[in-house]
């Protein structure tokens, strides 16, 4: 993962760089090149870990980050072991579900990967990482459907920013940080925030876009802008400053009010140091935690370039920014 | 062998259209002649070495073409499609998994996030009402200009290989039987070939139910794909056929009773010959075997299926061994013609 | 009723206890095959394994069909310690076959067992198997295969005017034909037809009619009888033959209801009528073969259907044997 990351981000003119825990950094300069403005999307995806296998080979495994179990019966997966290893889940006994409406529980799934017992001990360790086998599906309007969109969307959205701010003027350093271990407790934005002590901060993420059976409870639309997000986790100037940037320049957006921390970067980029003034913008996603996560391309870009307009714009001193 | 490219074809019971005429073009120069009946069936014929000699044993090879799949029935006013299943397909399979609609149309099973369901809701399976399939679409109008009620909805799913010598694909059942019998009629026997690739098996026999109606043979083959459940956890005697353990010779099913001498037949050239062969240990579901039995005043049948775990999903798995033992299988029995069709 | 008839109920016995699971005829077939060579002018059997007896005559072509086969239970798997696990060969009721014999056409006998379990929600769950009493699974192949199949024993008892036995389903219905057979002096070209497979859905009668093409096809089976303790005013056992007029599988065109009701009462024949709502016979496919056939079912009431233990009464076979001889004196003209 973090040499593909290398590899989008070595277009730019940027430095990059990679901490312990797996943090990537990509500093691009600024005109002035005073005091840095982080941005932070992460890198993990959810997924699977070996537990087991049995007398027959089948390979027995439990979920990191929250999954819907119901969600993984026949994937297709990738058991990363010695070598990557393709697989397919299934039920260790159908039966034992036919007769009820009680769903299945992750003990009743198993990974078939057509190796005899000998050969899956050679490959495959307990402890082994597996994920989902899904390449991205394109559909309308410029829809993508795939596995962990969330938060891939989120460092493409910082792929896209950087490139905007290769031509148009900025005053300060952007380091783009693509954090790990967000899905099991924000580890890596809380160490890589320390690291680079930022001035202010705008963590990149996926929120929720409605669905036939979440009207209820989502207000967000699929491929009607980028959300920016306010609330107690956000600095209200920052959050007003991604606002203005998105009217001025035409670009559609949509609010999201969260009533406490949020379950981002943000959460704990907010708390790093003396507090650093933090914003929070998201794509919206539909089935988030799934194989077939969607999103818009053009909510994508859109936030990419509302985050190049709204550091384009910043004012020489960020300590008045930081200022309520 | 055709098997990869069968298997990425789509073609739901009742829009068997791809799959018919990838069969036609690659069988053409290879047969005598093909026709197609009124329901879609393609039957193909091939003439014996032995010419117009009377008498010469007539051999029917069945395989069907269709596959199960889903089949849009509403769109809604947001734009997403509900659906029915066409065929035999466990509604627990379907969530957060890619479709293809109608004209090529990509689309996704989604369900609601974790994040968004109560603990409860974990516990309960997501029946077919409550599944939809997300084209993308951002409204009613868009959709409808894109896809159609009615228009039928194949599992995205390619034919790769897995493990040790297994491979992974959608509509391994039965792809694989129409696979074995293309090959079979690129070759020629003493006896006379007719292959029948038959129409809508997934949802009743139906197609097999009007060959009936006007073929006749002096001995049938059926090759089709049956459910093997050697998993862990899940008692020997329940396995009904294992992988990797040759092709499954059919005692009995809900629609056929085989005929004892024939079983014993294939049974004594299997052994004799070293092919590797097993017998089907369930009883339940059917195939076209059931209407081609009862043929006109009958016809004498065997069926040989290949073992596929994950039946009837977009990831099912055979051992490619089976496969080449299943075709070996029938080419012996075509080989030996004269024993399986002396004394019928 | 008129007292002289004498039918030899020795023979319906060996029929009973031969063996014939669906699929499996051969046996039996071969037991009627010997019995009715003097009486007939052809005998053949077809690919499906039904024995077709015909009696030619320049008349009417008529096919007389009863099926030959039992149900039974089919061996699937057999297991390191020798046990056999098997599924049903035709509507057996699983919950009566626990210690239930079974027999083999090699005549090895078996005992239907089932794990003994604890709790009373798992009672109803436990798989049944047949244990043959050997050691392992070599001593069992020796006997036994995959696909063989084995029927339910139950031995042919006289009590009285009442008839138990196995396979009274549908041996009675055989028998009753070849009796028939036996007396027939008509001119018309009978067909009686030994039909397979009909516990498993009346799947040999079907290549049978088509072969044939009968002018009138008559189908002779047993039927439920509801006459126990708490049940009343539906077919019973003592009240005669019963008239088909309705099963899953056909609804018999009231021409031919009439015809065979006014044949009964001009011969002062007892009888009743068969109406049920499951259930199929030999009727279904036959008066559906090609462009459709004139077909009647006549249907001898039995208790306990499907089990070892049927039973029967002397007074509804003998109304069904005057029936069905009266029905050929008169054949059904359309």
């Amino acid at each position: 993962m973090t040499s593909l990351i290398q590899g989008v981000f070595n277009q730019f003119p940027a430095e990059i760089s990679k901490d312990f825990m797996g943090n990537n950094y990509v500093i691009k300069k600024g005109i002035k090149s005073k005091q840095a403005v982080m941005l932070a999307a992460h890198l993990d995806e959810i997924g699977l870990i070996v537990t087991y296998f049995d007398n027959l080979g089948f390979v027995h495994f439990s979920t990191v980050g929250g999954i819907d179990q119901r969600t993984l019966l026949n994937q297709e997966v990738i058991i990363h072991g010695r070598e990557d290893i393709n697989g397919v889940v299934s039920l260790v006994s159908r039966e034992k579900l036919t007769a009820s409406k009680k769903s299945f529980l992750i003990d009743d799934l198993i990974i078939d990967i057509g190796y005899s017992q000998e050969k899956t001990v050679q490959l495959v360790k307990p402890g082994d990482v597996v994920s989902i086998k899904r390449e991205p599906f394109t559909m309308l309007n410029q829809n993508i459907a795939g596995k962990a969109l969330d938060d891939r969307a989120g460092i493409t959205v910082m792929a896209v920013c950087l490139n905007e701010l290769c031509r148009i003027d900025h005053k300060h350093d952007v380091i783009a940080v693509a954090t790990v271990q967000e899905e099991v407790g924000l580890r890596g934005a809380f160490t890589g925030t320390d690291r680079i002590k930022p001035e202010i901060a705008v963590a990149i993420d996926v929120t929720h876009a409605q669905t036939l059976d979440t009207k209820a409870q989502v207000n967000i639309q699929l491929g009607k802008g980028p959300v920016i997000t306010l609330g107690p986790n956000i600095h209200p100037r920052i959050y007003s400053g991604l606002q203005t940037a998105a009217k001025e320049n035409r670009i559609p957006y949509q609010i999201q009010p969260v009533a406490g921390p949020t379950g981002t970067d943000a959460r704990v980029i907010q708390l790093s140091g003396q507090g650093i003034p933090t914003g929070l913008v998201s794509i919206p996603l539909r089935y988030m935690h799934t194989s077939v996560e969607t999103i818009s391309v053009l909510d994508v870009v859109d936030c990419g370039k509302l985050l190049a307009y709204y550091i384009a714009s910043l004012p020489e001193d960020l300590e008045e920014l930081s200022c309520f | 062998m055709f098997l990869k490219e069968l298997c990425e074809l789509d073609g739901v019971s009742g829009n068997e259209k791809k799959v018919r005429e990838y069969i036609i073009e690659q069988l053409k120069d290879k047969a005598d002649d093909y026709k197609i009946d009124k329901i879609g069936n393609l039957i193909v014929r091939k003439k014996g070495m032995d010419g117009n000699i009377l008498g010469v044993p007539k051999v029917l090879l069945c395989a069907h073409m269709d596959e199960v799949g889903l089949f849009i029935t509403e769109i809604t006013n947001d734009g997403f499609l509900k659906f029915q299943t066409v065929g035999g397909i466990d509604p627990k399979i379907l969530v957060s998994k890619t479709v293809v609609c109608g004209n090529e149309v990509p689309g996704v099973i989604g369900s609601k996030a974790i994040h968004l369901q109560k603990p409860e809701e974990r516990k309960q399976i997501l029946s077919i009402e409550e599944l939809y399939i997300d084209i993308g679409a951002v409204s009613k109008e868009e959709a409808e200009n894109i896809v159609k009620l009615g228009d039928y909805v194949a599992f995205a799913s390619r034919f790769e290989r897995l493990g040790s010598g297994f491979n992974k694909a959608k509509a391994l059942d039965d792809r694989a039987g129409c696979s074995v019998i293309m090959q079979i009629l690129n070759n020629q026997y003493r006896c006379d070939l007719v292959g029948a690739f038959t129409v809508q098996e997934e949802v009743g026999l139906r197609g097999s139910k009007v060959i009936s109606n006007y073929l006749e043979a002096d001995l049938a083959i059926v090759v089709e794909a049956t459910m093997a459940k050697d998993l862990a956890e899940t008692f020997e005697e329940e396995w009904i056929v294992e992988l990797g353990k040759g092709p499954a010779c059919s005692l009995m099913d809900s629609a056929t009773i085989y005929n004892p001498e024939l079983i014993q037949k294939v049974a004594e050239l299997a052994e004799k010959l070293d092919i590797p062969l097993q017998f089907r240990r369930g009883t339940t579901a059917a195939n076209d075997a059931g209407n081609i039995h009862q043929a006109g005043r009958g016809i004498p049948l065997i069926t040989l299926s290949i073992p596929c775990r994950n039946i009837h999903t977009m990831s099912s798995l055979i051992a490619m061994q089976d496969y080449e033992n299943c075709l070996k299988l029938v080419h012996s029995i075509l080989e030996n013609i004269q024993v399986f069709c002396s004394n019928t | 009723m008129s007292g002289n008839i004498n039918l030899d109920f020795s023979l319906l016995k060996k029929l009973t206890q031969a063996y014939g699971p669906s699929g499996n005829e051969k046996e039996i077939a071969g037991l009627i095959m010997g019995y009715s060579k003097n009486h007939v002018d052809n005998v053949e059997t077809d690919i499906l394994g039904n024995l077709i007896i015909r009696k030619k005559g320049r008349g009417k072509r008529i096919m007389i069909a009863a099926h030959m086969d039992e149900v039974g239970v089919i061996v699937t798997h057999i297991d390191n310690n020798g046990y056999l696990y098997f599924s049903a060969v035709g509507g057996l009721n699983e919950a009566g076959l626990l210690a239930r014999r079974v027999m083999f056409s090699n005549r090895c006998y078996g005992v239907i067992g089932r794990e003994r379990k604890e709790s009373e929600e798992e009672k109803s769950k436990g798989k049944y198997f047949i244990d043959i009493g050997v050691n392992s699974e070599e001593e069992a192949r020796k006997m036994v295969r995959e696909g063989d199949m084995a029927i339910l024993t139950g031995e042919f008892v006289e009590n009285g005017s009442h008839i138990i036995s196995k396979a009274i389903d549908n041996r009675l219905g055989c028998f009753i034909a070849l009796e028939v057979l036996k007396n027939y002096q008509g001119e018309d070209d009978v067909f009686f037809v030994f039909t397979v497979q009909e516990e498993v859905g009346a799947r040999g009668a079907k290549t049978a009619a088509f072969a044939i093409e009968p002018d009138l096809a008559l189908i002779i089976d047993t039927t439920i009888s509801y006459d126990t303790p708490k049940e009343k005013y539906r077919t019973s056992l003592n009240n005669g033959v019963a008239i088909k007029v309705m099963d899953r599988s056909i609804i018999v065109s009231p021409v031919i209801k009439n015809w065979m009701i006014d044949i009964a009462v001009k011969n002062n024949i007892v009888f009743q009528s068969e109406i049920i709502s499951a259930g199929g016979t030999d009727s279904g496919p036959v008066h559906l073969t090609k462009g459709g056939v004139p077909t009647g079912g006549i249907a001898v009431p039995v208790r306990y259907l499907h089990s070892g233990s049927e039973i029967t009464t002397k007074l509804d076979i003998e109304s069904a044997y005057r029936l069905l001889s009266e029905l050929l004196k008169n054949p059904f003209a359309s």
